[in-house]
């Protein structure tokens, strides 16, 4: 536990500024859209949100100005940082495939916040990323959330220690035959004996005397971590039957699931309503094909209908194009169902609550950083742009990168 | 049956059909007679300004009339109304995989014998899926990993399963008409084996291969009518003889700028018919390529990177190579794009700077160009096939769903009905091959070849 406070303590904030925003409509994702309004950041927090005419904007603080104004995007989970653009062995630091289970690799020890594609998302009007160890492995590893304006990780890690990623299914067979995990039993039965291995050791801890505790074993401590609920297993899985074997998995061990995927979700609504899960919904575009085949464009409006908590991802790509953007994909579900409000609450305010850090992003509201995304027009709109990225108060970016690389 | 008749009977060639090109009879001679009017839409026919409140008129698979609210209908037509609906031609995908189509092998870099039509599988729901999608013709073909795959096919997305149904054309040797696929770049490159290791070397096997088609193009010439005076007879050169008579379109895969420079000398050292495909650095040699002359169909991408030759790739490139007059059309490369969301990469590349005229003009009658067939569709103009879609909103919104996709006359997708809109929006058994067989033999050999 000290631990984590002092990864919490390396990172402070980038430089804050005071700026404010002007937009013909602001989106704040917490309560209804303001025309004509105003969003003033003084040293990196929000401290008015209101009508043009209602917040008195300081002598001195410069005022942008534009169409729409919404809270910048949280992406629900990546790999960006670790999984680079080039697509090349020394840029790819998602997946270590030298064993299925290793708890204990960290998303800050691998982050690399030069690489092109953050800056390419947080141009698109990401602010906040959820990234780290990919799909693909029984336990690859753990995620971490930063900003996207952080180029070292020394500044704007939000969380430095997310979630544990574990991955069900066909991703998580062993790519040699004759290794395991090599079916979907030995799956789940590896991860069942890792976690009473962690039991175990957590009761040692606790029972043993003073200089006679068990030597420190970094992969147990973790998974202790996600006994303890301190962190959430998120956990891939696309077929109804592996979303059903984790939902009693974390029945068994009485974990903090967060599903990540589900391409069949909405074959089992009421199962994950009633196990309270979260979903971190595949990229709306993902390819259907293999465990995803069944994917639909309309799974998002069917657990917003549910009453599931959700919300979208860039997720991991192997090919191209090397991370998707939660801003399209949230888009294609607005247009398939979801509907503006929901989308706009998905991208924003329920990732952050999700990762448990909306006292500071998600919502434009006084006491919250201050970021935000602004657009020529509505955000979802295909010919749309985004015209500003705004962290902590300061302009990150300023006009898309679609129109080059990052740099 | 009548259809498939009709297909191998070498049918009168109308006068823009060039003669080595035999026409397929394309229509079922049944319901199609009775003309069908649309009435009240906005029509974005594509050649011409768009029309607010128009009507579309279709007969016996063409298109009759295409004018505003005063056009008169023929007696008898049937009356759709399509008030706040937006018509469009039905999209030309240049480039696509569906069907699941197969090339080539690995034996060697170069096979021009090797053809796409014998490996489709016409009931995939790849098919299915692209007539959702507003894709009326299709440019099937093999993939990229050879300097050569094989020749491609392009079908009219017609009800149907088989490849007399789907056809756009035979040639005179009975092949179907198609272009042939090539790649350069690191695709098909490969560290073992018969495959060039480096690129001049890809280059130099090229060359080599289309020398000898030169000379057996000579042979052949200087033969004349005396059989005996022949060279044997080799599938291999006959088709690269096709390519080099201009009677296949080289399709071109390519992506670095100076690979595509590489195809432009190539192309002009042999004089064969070429189309960039892909050409992630378009906007580095948009010039050059103007001055070649040469089209190209190109994808967008929501990243780029993903490979080192697309590190550079930008959406930019449509409007690059839009302002210096390239013919540009777009490709999904199904499934590196799916075949469902191809109208967004017009609409992303509007939102990099291309005009909104030549995007939709990218979509349809520039990839009818690219593949030759311009004279049939591409545009909605009377006497060009009856290939259009019915959309919920303009084109380039997100919000616009593709309602209806006819070919030819007949309606191959409806949303409204439930079987089909599941390949519209995905769901349980929507990417299953309407075969299950052929998806449960999939999975067989996977796990026999794992």
């Amino acid at each position: 536990m000290n631990r984590l406070l002092c990864l919490l303590t390396l990172s402070t904030a980038l430089p804050a500024q005071s700026l404010a925003v002007r937009a013909e409509t602001l989106y704040t994702a917490a309560g209804p859209a303001i025309t004509d309004g105003i969003v003033l950041i003084q040293d990196g927090r929000i401290t008015a949100v209101g009508r043009a005419a209602q917040v008195k904007v300081p002598t001195g603080v410069v005022v942008k100005r534009a169409k729409v104004a919404i809270p910048g995007l949280v992406d629900g989970r990546s790999t960006v940082g670790l999984s680079g653009l080039l697509n090349q062995p020394h840029d790819q630091d998602q997946l270590e495939s030298s064993a299925p289970i290793q708890p204990e690799l960290r998303a800050i020890d691998a982050y690399n916040g030069r690489d092109p594609l953050v800056a390419y998302l947080r141009s698109l009007g990401v602010t906040t990323v959820h990234t780290g160890h990919g799909p693909d492995a029984l336990i690859s590893g753990q995620t971490f959330v930063i900003k996207t304006d952080a180029t070292e990780v020394t500044h704007g890690v939000l969380k430095a220690q997310a979630m544990v990623a574990a991955t069900l299914g066909d991703g998580a067979r062993a790519k040699e035959a004759g290794k395991a995990p090599g079916t979907r039993g030995k799956q789940i039965a590896m991860l069942r004996a890792e976690l009473v291995g962690a039991q175990e050791y957590a009761r040692k801890l606790k029972e043993a005397e003073q200089g006679k505790e068990p030597g420190r074993d970094l992969r147990k401590e973790t998974l202790a971590q996600v006994l303890r609920k301190e962190l959430p297993l998120l956990a891939t899985a696309h077929r109804a039957q592996d979303i059903l074997s984790l939902l009693r998995l974390a029945k068994e061990f009485d974990l903090d699931l967060v599903l990540d995927g589900g391409s069949e979700a909405y074959l089992v609504l009421a199962e994950l309503k009633a196990a309270k899960v979260w979903v971190i919904l595949h990229p709306t575009m993902a390819r259907s094909y293999g465990e995803q085949e069944n994917l639909s464009l309309e799974t998002a409006a069917k657990l917003q209908a549910a009453g599931i908590p959700f919300t979208f991802q860039s997720g991991y790509e192997g090919y191209v194009p090397k991370t998707r953007v939660v801003l399209w994909e949230g888009a294609m579900a607005a247009a398939n169902g979801l509907g503006f409000d929901a989308t706009l609450q998905a991208l924003t305010l329920a990732p952050a609550q999700l990762l448990g850090i909306a006292n500071r992003v998600g919502s434009l509201e006084k006491g919250k950083d201050g970021d935000l995304a602004l657009f020529d027009g509505d955000p979802f709109e295909f010919t749309t742009h985004c015209v500003g990225t705004i962290i902590n108060g300061r302009l990150v970016s300023e006009g898309e990168e679609t129109r080059g690389s990052a740099r | 049956m009548k259809r498939l008749l009709s297909a191998l009977v070498p049918a009168l060639a109308p006068a823009l059909i060039p003669t080595w090109m035999l026409a397929l009879a394309l229509l079922p001679l049944s319901a199609q007679d009775q003309p069908q009017a649309f009435v009240g839409a906005r029509i974005i026919p594509v050649e011409g300004p768009e029309i607010e409140n128009g009507v579309l008129v279709v007969q016996g698979g063409k298109i009759l009339a295409v004018g505003g609210a005063g056009t008169s209908l023929p007696a008898g037509a049937v009356r759709h109304d399509a008030k706040g609906k937006v018509i469009m031609p039905g999209l030309v995908d240049s480039h696509s995989h569906i069907g699941s189509p197969e090339g080539a092998d690995s034996s060697a870099p170069i096979q021009p014998e090797v053809r796409v039509s014998d490996s489709l599988n016409l009931r995939s729901a790849t098919v299915m899926k692209a007539r959702a999608g507003g894709i009326t013709s299709v440019n099937v073909m093999p993939g990229s990993g050879h300097l050569l795959s094989g020749q491609t096919m392009y079908l009219k997305l017609r009800e149907g399963h088989t490849l007399d149904a789907l056809a756009v054309g035979r040639l005179l040797n009975g092949s179907y008409l198609g272009g042939m696929k090539m790649a350069n770049g690191t695709n098909s490159r490969r560290a073992t084996g018969p495959f060039p290791g480096t690129r001049a070397k890809s280059a130099a096997l090229v060359r080599e291969q289309f020398v000898k088609a030169q000379e057996y193009q000579r042979k052949f010439k200087e033969a004349g009518n005396d059989p005996k005076k022949r060279p044997a007879r080799d599938l291999a050169m006959e088709a690269l003889v096709e390519v080099l008579e201009g009677k296949r379109v080289v399709h071109h895969h390519t992506h670095r700028h100076d690979d595509i420079l590489t195809v432009l000398r190539l192309s002009k050292e042999f004089g064969f018919k070429v189309v960039l495909h892909h050409v992630s650095d378009a906007w580095m040699v948009a010039d050059e390529i103007a001055q070649s002359g040469v089209g190209a169909s190109i994808i967008v991408i929501d990243s780029p990177g993903g490979k080192l030759e697309t590190k550079d790739l930008r959406m930019t490139n449509g409007a690059a190579l839009e302002k210096v007059g390239v013919l540009v059309g777009f490709h999904t490369d199904d499934p590196i794009t799916d075949s469902r969301w191809f109208l967004r990469e017009a609409a992303l590349a509007v939102r990099a700077g291309m005009s909104r005229q030549g995007a939709l003009a990218a979509m349809t009658l520039n990839g009818a160009k690219l593949l030759d067939l311009q004279d049939r569709i591409g545009s909605l103009k009377p006497g060009k096939d009856a290939d259009f879609i019915l959309l919920s909103a303009d084109p380039l919104s997100v919000y616009a769903h593709v309602e209806e996709t006819w070919v030819e006359g007949a309606r191959v997708f409806s949303r409204a009905d439930p079987k089909q809109r599941l390949y519209a929006v995905g769901g349980l058994g929507a990417s299953h091959d309407t075969d299950d067989l052929t998806h449960l033999m999939a999975l067989e050999a996977e796990e026999t070849y794992q």
